[in-house]
């Protein structure tokens, strides 16, 4: 069944997928990868993301990648008291490890059952002029669906790089990950830069929920299908580096595609998660850890 | 006697008669009837779980309202299963052994019914299943009735419909391609699928899994198309069966028939959501709101009751699916036990077993392991969608029946390429 038609397409098609991946993954790269908090809830607050995208779009027509640009500062607070608790409970006392991992799970299921009851557990969908539509460029079609978050996906993960690379606050984000106590004797506070940091992540969530909604229907416990995917994208990646995130995520898209196309696609996430075993086997620290 | 031992006598006397009341388990007419069940209100299932729920509770408002079953009200214990077969045993100890209720049905779907059926076995309860595919096959218990219309050979009979249409189209489709879910009913689907196939000869050129979880169908779509078949039949869950919808649009596929066992298209937030891109689309159901459905006594009532509470109880708008089943599951239940006169587990399902009944679906014989003794699996064709609009979906003429004859409302419109148009 093989052919260089098939194969193109299914690289695309891996790419676009990557994209997208990418974008889920952000939030998780950040909060995980750099400041090493095991937000297990993050892919929760992904699918409030994908709800608030959905009202706006149902109630009032927005389209959804303006929806999810809308609610990152409601999010961005939603993240900093998250993590005001969760240092005030846990990692002041230095029981962030298993309790806080609690913690968060508790925030998982919250958010879950709060959504449950808000909006019931049917499929939810937006509606955008470019969701459904395709083009076909010299015979490699390609959906606008993941098309747009691709984009999205690489332009948030491009902004995060050089907001963590240029701006005094990402630089204080990169150093509070490698030493916390010589950002303090610089005269910065790391609680504050941490809580700046998680706001963020959780704020990503925002915008790659209203991602996530335009790809595929959403109920309340889609959550637990990115769990896995989230982690081992930002570990593939190597902890701390956003670059490495979305270069893992292109990988685990591309060989997903691949496999569907040409090897059945029930191989496709076995294998993708056979390369990330391998890779860490060879390279513990990720593809660009540090 | 002093005053003090009189107040005592008196006071062990009033504990006594307490005591020995509570021990005669004697049913007055104003104790109510209790039903039990868990059911998947969170979790995978819960879209279908809770309007279950709502459809049972309309059924136990009915029932009072006309002085309830034996003269005695009924009343719903419920648990949430949240969609995890592992709480299906603790649930129902409890409600046996804690809550005493009198009657139980099971929750929602094959594999909540699964951890259930040695239970009922177990203490020789009657059970009533909801919607669970085959459950009964090796246990082959006596007293299990299941309400799903799959009929004597479950696992053949989502694709039937489908592969009996298709064989009977001029000039006939020879190739088939079939894909499905790695889930429990995608897999059954998909071995009914394989032997009618066989059954009807034609020759198939691709036969795959995908994990439930895939995010992008495109390329398994592609690679379908490559093969260029006739015939493509889906076994799907709601995510999937969208992913796969919207795929084969974008990517093009367009075989001779396409559909079949893509679970969550009739779900009307889909439906809407989907619009026009569900047109041609042959796919099984087990209701439709056309004229052989609406005819039947009580229906009418019954939607108009579930979709004034179903807004605030969160659930699908419409519910054309589950919820009529669900009705019909206690409604043939409650039959059975005012047959009987009593709530004797045997006779109940020695009743149940024996007569058939008229529900809101129709008449309901049970046969061979519980299941109906004759299958109505429906094919039903998506026709003329235009928009998103609910009311489309209201009335007849957009989910066309064209198999079983009996209930059939009309004509396949023939290849699927011409009802894009």
């Amino acid at each position: 069944m093989f052919s260089w038609d098939l194969l193109a397409n299914a690289v695309v098609a891996g790419v676009l997928l990557g994209g997208f991946y990418a974008a889920v993954s952000l939030g998780i790269g950040l909060i995980f990868g750099l400041l090493d908090i095991a937000n297990i809830a993050q892919p929760a607050f992904l699918i409030l993301g994908a709800y608030a995208a959905y009202v706006m779009n149902s109630a009032y027509g927005l389209d959804p990648i303006l929806a999810g640009i809308a609610f990152t500062p409601v999010f961005y607070l939603l993240g900093a008291v998250v993590y005001r608790v969760y240092y005030g409970s846990f990692e002041r006392r230095g029981q962030e490890s298993l309790r806080g991992l609690v913690f968060f799970f508790g925030i998982l299921f919250i958010i879950e059952v709060s959504l449950s009851r808000k909006f019931g557990v049917d499929y939810r969908l937006v509606q955008a002029g470019y969701i459904g539509k395709s083009i076909d460029l010299g015979g490699i079609g390609i959906s606008f669906r993941y098309l747009v978050p691709c984009l999205v996906g690489v332009a948030m993960t491009l902004a995060l790089y050089l907001f963590l690379a240029r701006t005094f606050y990402g630089r204080a984000i990169m150093a509070v990950s490698q030493d916390q106590a010589a950002l303090r004797l610089m005269g910065a506070d790391p609680i504050r830069i941490k809580t700046i940091a998680f706001g963020i992540g959780i704020a990503a969530a925002s915008l790659a929920g209203a991602l996530l909604i335009m790809i595929a229907p959403v109920i309340p416990s889609t959550d637990r299908d990115y769990i896995g995917r989230m982690f081992a994208i930002t570990v593939l990646g190597g902890m701390g580096s956003i670059g490495g995130t979305l270069v893992a995520a292109v990988i685990l898209g591309v060989v997903e595609s691949i496999m569907a196309t040409f090897f059945g696609p029930s191989w496709s996430l076995a294998v993708s998660f056979g390369i990330l075993l391998a890779a860490l086997a060879v390279r513990p620290s990720g593809l660009f850890g540090r | 006697m002093t005053r003090t031992r009189v107040l005592i006598a008196v006071a062990v006397a009033t504990l006594v008669v307490i005591a020995a009341a509570a021990l005669v388990p004697v049913a007055r007419a104003a104790d109510p009837i209790k039903l039990g069940f868990g059911m998947a209100l969170t979790g995978g299932l819960s879209a279908n779980g809770k309007p279950a729920l709502l459809a049972v509770e309309i059924w136990k408002d009915d029932v009072n309202k006309k002085g309830g079953l034996l003269g005695r009200p009924v009343q719903l214990v419920y648990y949430d299963d949240q969609t995890n077969p592992s709480t299906v045993p603790g649930i129902y100890t409890k409600l046996l052994d804690v809550d005493k209720v009198d009657l139980i049905i099971s929750g929602y779907g094959t594999n909540l019914i699964a951890p259930l059926m040695p239970i009922a076995m177990e203490r020789k309860l009657t059970l009533m299943g909801m919607f669970g595919l085959a459950n009964n096959e090796k246990y082959q218990y006596p007293n299990y009735f299941q309400i799903q219309p799959a009929g004597p050979d479950p696992q053949t009979s989502t694709a039937i419909g489908f592969f009996e249409l298709a064989a009977k189209q001029n000039p006939k489709p020879q190739t088939v391609a079939i894909v499905g879910a790695d889930a429990e009913y995608p897999q059954n689907a998909l071995v009914g699928a394989r032997e009618l196939i066989k059954r009807y000869g034609f020759k198939t050129v691709y036969d795959k899994t995908y994990p439930p979880s895939t995010v992008d169908y495109t390329p398994i779509v592609r690679a379908i198309k490559a093969t260029n078949p006739d015939i493509v039949f889906v076994a799907s869950y709601p995510p999937d069966s969208v992913g796969m919808l919207r795929a084969a649009h974008e990517v093009g596929l367009q075989p001779k028939i396409f559909g079949g066992g893509m679970v969550g298209l009739m779900f009307t937030t889909v439906m809407t959501s989907m619009g026009s891109l569900l047109n041609g689309v042959v796919n099984y159901d087990f209701w439709a709101p056309e004229p052989p459905f609406l005819a039947i006594a009580g229906v009418k009532d019954f939607l108009k009751e579930y979709q004034a509470r179903a807004e605030k109880a969160g659930v699908d708008p419409l519910g054309y699916y589950l919820p009529p089943y669900s009705y019909a599951l206690v409604q043939v239940l409650g039959q059975a036990v005012e047959a009987t006169k009593g709530l004797d587990q045997q006779k109940i399902a020695d009743y149940i077993r024996a007569n058939e009944f008229n529900t809101i679906v129709g008449k309901v014989k049970f046969g061979k392991n519980g299941e109906w003794a004759k299958g109505r699996t429906l094919m039903v064709q998506y026709q003329k969608i235009s928009g998103n609009s609910i009311d489309q979906f209201r009335g007849p003429g957009k989910k066309v029946v064209l198999y079983p004859d009996e209930f059939k409302s009309g004509n396949i419109i023939y290849p699927y390429a011409a009802a894009l148009k």
